[in-house]
């Protein structure tokens, strides 16, 4: 089981005391009522899901229920560090190797396959 | 006429065991308050009972207070209280909810109090790390519980009155343990 730290409590705990809940640091636009669709849509549809390091909300339900962040690697499941919900985002320590899969801060971009580059005219 | 009496979910239930005692509490009230910083003075002085900003358990007489988050205690009266009536006199900016009947007590003590609670609570429950006075929310099986360790070896655990019935039930078989 993992233990996750709450910024609240000041304790490492097990997880089934807490609750996943999206992706952090979304700011929900002032004037919603206004918006193009397609801004409506990046706001509540469009989240950047990296292999690697991600930003989330989580939620300490089963004990104080209070609202934090954390800073977690997706490829070794660590979380790297948490945060009280409204603060900044953390600059972050160093992320040394975490496994051989460990993609730590690489660019979802640099992540993906190329494609294959074009043959000749293939004849 | 017909008596009418409330019927604890637990009534007539126990379990003894050379290492383990588990058994429903007596009735008592229980409020579930809200309160920033600025409020919590007036409410306590009410109450008479501290609303402490920390882990530990707070106890005058039959009242006691557990903190459950930075602005979230239950405190729970085992004399029968109007606790709510007394929270109805505090101007200063609360919210305080009687879930008395809401929460069913259980009382797990003895030797292997800790292992029987840890059959179904993930939580580190060595004194080091819940030491005695200790409160918090937790799980327990698949329900949440509010945990209390009362002395070294006996607990309290405040569950909802529909998943009582669970919660007992669990500790119960957890005591089937050969070794307790
Ligand atoms: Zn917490």
């Amino acid at each position: 089981m993992l233990l996750i730290r709450c910024p609240w409590c000041e304790e490492d705990l097990p997880e089934l005391e807490f609750r996943h809940a999206g992706e952090a640091h979304i700011a929900r636009p002032t004037n919603l009522a206004s918006i193009p669709d397609a801004d409506f849509e990046k706001f509540f549809f469009i989240r950047s899901n990296p292999k690697g390091i991600v930003f989330e909300r989580w939620r300490h339900v089963h004990g104080c229920a209070r609202f934090f962040n954390a800073v977690r690697d997706t490829v070794s499941d660590r979380f790297v560090t948490t945060y009280k919900a409204g603060e900044a985002r953390p600059v972050l320590p160093a992320v040394g190797d975490t496994g051989p899969a460990a993609h730590g801060n690489v660019e979802p971009k640099k992540l993906n396959v190329r494609k294959p580059a074009a043959r000749g005219n293939g004849k | 006429m017909a008596e009418i009496a409330r019927t604890s979910p637990l009534a007539g239930r126990f379990v003894g065991r050379p290492h383990v005692t588990v058994a429903p509490a007596p009735p008592a009230t229980r409020l579930a308050v809200r309160a920033p910083a600025t409020s919590r003075g007036a409410l306590a002085r009410a109450l008479k009972v501290d609303l402490f900003d920390g882990r530990q358990i707070r106890t005058v007489g039959p009242r006691m207070s557990l903190p459950l988050g930075p602005d979230e205690w239950l405190v729970i009266d085992e004399e029968g209280a109007d606790l709510a009536a007394i929270c109805r006199d505090v101007d200063a900016l609360h919210s305080a909810v009687d879930v008395s009947h809401r929460n069913v007590g259980i009382l797990v003590s003895g030797i292997a109090a800790e292992a029987v609670l840890n059959a179904g609570c993930p939580r580190d429950l060595s004194l080091a790390a819940f030491p005695v006075g200790r409160a918090a929310r937790t799980i327990l099986g698949k329900v949440e519980i509010v945990l209390v360790r009362t002395q070294p070896q006996a607990f309290r655990v405040e569950v909802w009155r529909s998943f009582s019935d669970y919660a007992f039930s669990l500790l119960e078989e957890a005591t089937r343990d050969p070794g307790f």
